[in-house]
């Protein structure tokens, strides 16, 4: 006997606690853009009319670290403003992810030299690299729709 | 002008002046150190010189000559659009020389990048700390003996030392009790306030310490370098060709002008110029970058005044211009498409169509945003009157671009010093009157607009004909700017006869025989040639091995050109190697962040947001 039966009707719909919750997280991701460099034109690109990353859930952008879940590292870090990437990324509430958006943050690119951070997962750890310098619009699309792959596919903390 | 700025520097200073001479059109002179100050007082005030606008202030690193150090100074007269540059020698065991920060505003910023990156110290300068890298950092990265890779241990949040910080204004508990102003018998407590570098309305990475009484603002500090690349030491290690790559992410909403610049420099310094039709190429390039540039800014600040619809709008007119970039280069935004010489290759069929479409949705866009924004009350009420700086100030502090012009002076690389044939355009320069942010917002306006004219003319006036020079200036025929053999296709090159053109598609020689004439010490072979011959092969290892390349004569070279935000130079020091001793941009909005202190100064916290949104400030190639 199932819950169907139980409860009556067609308008009921089964499915893992785990799997609700990934579904409303995915479609929810609200962005803490942290704009450094090139990358930005490319960000700009996606959240606005012709790319538009709403379609995702994901282009609302809340400038408060409290407010997001989701840290866009755009652009190169560099030794100087490595700190205080690191202290956004603590300010953030669980659950929270990062994407390393562009080279530079995904290895330093051909930035190798006494003022870039190697990559940013030297310094906090990072979910979806999106490489490119910077990546297209259709990269950036597809990786966050890896994110929301992933997201779907996490074991939840409820 | 030159005969007569020597002579009368020599009647004046005599035995300081060690050295005065012209080079590639650049009149140098090396003076003194102990005399500089006089010197360059003496150049600023005189009225037959009148030398009145400092361009710029750098430091070249001889590491094997003494004196190592040459501190360089760029000046230019606003009156009679001369220019000079003072060199004065600085040995390692005495890094002192005298600050000119008395004499022009921008030095202040100028000198503080000097100490930071030479070690150079300016005797008298008010405030000489570092300005790029984080007080922790130790050594001089830029001397020629920090090597471009030595990192240095990552300085977090906690273990920062903040007594080593010091910020101009004083932020301990005792001196913050002490800032105590008083309004109509009031006592008024100063606050402080931080703003960024990852703020909302700061677009771009600046930390902004504000001082405020109530909501104005009284005083501030402000602290760049968080974008800092280190442009200039990887200038210095890397092939000629090579530096491309990073000079489009100087600027990086406009990177071809900044190609643009670098290609020039390095051609002067080599004694060529480019072709007729790549000229005409570049200007066409050039200036579709500027609008996307000039989009860009008038969106985003639009957008920090709350202003969503014109942000969106000039985001699409954006879009046209990144697809025709696109079609061109093979890139959106970061795209090294020019090379010493010219271009990498040439424009697709159909191309013309292409722009004039795209150009007629551009100007339909900024028709509705004219009527968006121009007489829209709230957005007339926040952004008038608000950050202005005047003729002088501009001056002193070194502005160009749209923010001098907004000011008022009628001052445009492409008008004063043309390049690429500018000079056969017709365009206007738009100047305002007021010098301040909706002045700004208009001369943007109407330079898309004076854009959009410059590439319908050059459409018109592009000639057929080759696009590349080699480096002694003889032109290359289309054809041998081959690509195919990058795809792997080499089979039977050689005998083939050329079917494409020389696009991103790649083309091939027409035929083995006419390479010969080339010059092979210096000019590329084209690929068939490289992957079907021996002697093709080694030419072009000859050319691309570490130490060959293309190698410019012992010399150095300023270029300047109107970069989206102001005169963008590139000034190159050539060793005779195929590596360039010293490059050094002279970045734009360098001065515009320079001066916003003073912008600000008396304002309200609400008007920082426009007054930052109009000085267009790109961190690139504000921190290089």
């Amino acid at each position: 006997m199932g819950l169907r039966d139980v409860f009556g009707g067609d308008n009921l719909v089964t499915t893992k606690l785990d799997e609700a919750i990934g579904w409303a997280r995915k479609y929810s991701l609200f962005p803490y853009p942290f704009v450094t460099a090139c990358c930005g034109m490319e960000y700009m690109s996606v959240s606005s009319a012709h790319y538009d990353l709403d379609r995702f859930g994901a282009a609302f952008p809340r400038f408060s670290p409290r407010q997001a879940d989701m840290l866009m590292c755009v652009g190169t870090v560099s030794q100087k403003i490595a700190p205080m990437l690191r202290r956004i990324y603590d300010q953030m509430c669980e659950p929270k992810y990062v994407v390393a958006f562009g080279v530079c943050t995904c290895t330093g690119g051909f930035y190798n030299d006494y003022s870039t951070v190697q990559g940013i997962d030297t310094i906090l750890p990072v979910d979806i690299y999106i490489p490119g310098c910077p990546p297209r619009p259709e990269t950036i699309i597809q990786g966050l729709m890896m994110l929301q792959d992933k997201i779907q596919k996490q074991k939840h903390e409820y | 002008m030159a005969k007569k700025a020597f002579q009368i520097l020599r009647q004046n200073f005599g035995v300081s002046i060690f050295e005065a001479y012209s080079y590639l059109g650049d009149d140098i002179c090396v003076v003194d150190k102990r005399d500089i100050h006089r010197i360059l007082n003496f150049l600023r005030d005189e009225p037959t010189l009148n030398f009145d606008f400092l361009v710029d202030l750098t430091c070249v690193d001889y590491d094997k000559r003494d004196p190592r150090f040459e501190v360089v100074y760029l000046l230019h007269s606003m009156q009679s659009k001369a220019r000079i540059r003072i060199k004065t020698p600085v040995s390692e065991m005495d890094t002192q020389t005298q600050t000119v920060s008395d004499l022009w505003g921008i030095a202040d910023w100028y000198e503080r990048e000097v100490w930071d990156m030479f070690g150079i110290r300016f005797k008298g300068h008010p405030d000489l700390r570092r300005l790029l890298m984080y007080d922790e950092f130790k050594g001089h990265p830029l001397r020629k003996d920090y090597p471009v890779d030595k990192r240095q241990p990552l300085i977090t949040a906690t273990e920062t030392n903040n007594s080593q910080i010091t910020p101009s204004v004083d932020l301990t508990q005792k001196a913050m009790d002490e800032y105590v102003s008083e309004q109509n018998g009031l006592k008024v407590k100063h606050m402080f306030l931080n703003m960024g570098p990852s703020h909302p309305a700061m677009h771009g990475v600046v930390k902004i310490i504000l001082e405020l009484d109530g909501e104005s603002v009284v005083g501030s500090d402000i602290g760049i370098g968080y974008l800092h690349r280190s442009f200039e030491k990887h200038g210095e290690n890397i092939y000629y060709n090579g530096v491309f790559p990073y000079t489009d992410r100087l600027n990086y909403v406009s990177p071809l002008i900044n190609n643009v610049g670098y290609a020039l420099a390095v051609e002067k310094l080599l004694g060529i110029e480019a072709t007729e039709r790549c000229k005409y190429i570049r200007i066409i390039m050039s200036e579709i970058s500027r609008i996307a540039d000039h989009v860009t800014c008038v969106g985003a600040m639009a957008m920090e005044l709350g202003a969503m619809t014109p942000f969106l709008y000039l985001m699409q007119a954006r879009e046209g211009m990144y697809q025709l970039l696109e079609e061109v280069t093979g890139a959106r935004i970061t795209i090294s498409y020019i090379r010493v010489g010219g271009v990498k290759a040439d424009l697709p069929a159909g191309f013309e169509s292409r722009v004039h479409k795209e150009l007629k949705s551009v100007r339909k866009e900024l028709k509705s945003v004219h009527k968006l924004l121009t007489r829209n009350r709230i957005f007339v009420d926040r952004v008038q009157g608000v950050g202005v700086v005047s003729k002088e100030d501009s001056v002193s502090y070194g502005f160009t671009g749209p923010l001098l012009r907004a000011a008022g002076i009628e001052y445009d690389i492409r008008k004063t010093f043309p390049y690429s044939n500018y000079d056969l355009i017709d365009f206007d320069i738009p100047v305002g009157k007021n010098g301040d942010v909706f002045d700004r917002y208009l001369i943007r306006m109407e330079e898309i607009e004076q854009s959009c004219r410059i590439i319908e003319q050059a459409i018109e006036k592009l000639p057929g004909g080759n696009l590349m020079v080699d480096f002694e200036g003889n032109e290359i025929p289309a054809e041998k700017m081959a690509d195919l053999g990058k795809f792997g296709q080499t089979a039977g090159l050689l005998n083939q006869v050329a079917l494409t053109d020389p696009t991103l598609s790649g083309s091939n020689g027409s035929s083995y025989s006419q390479i010969r004439n080339e010059d092979k010490r210096v000019s590329m072979p084209p690929k068939e040639k490289t992957y079907g011959s021996i002697e093709g092969l080694i030419n072009h290892f000859m050319l691309i091995m570490e130490g060959y390349g293309i190698r410019p004569p012992k010399g150095e070279s300023y270029f300047p050109v109107e970069g989206a935000n102001g005169e963008l130079g590139f000034y190159i020091v050539s060793n005779g190697t195929d590596r360039a001793h010293r490059v050094r941009c002279r970045p734009p909005c360098f001065s515009f962040v320079a001066a916003f202190s003073k912008m600000i100064e008396g304002a309200q916290i609400a008007d920082i947001i426009p007054a930052f949104g109009s000085i267009n400030m790109i961190a690139g190639e504000l921190d290089r």
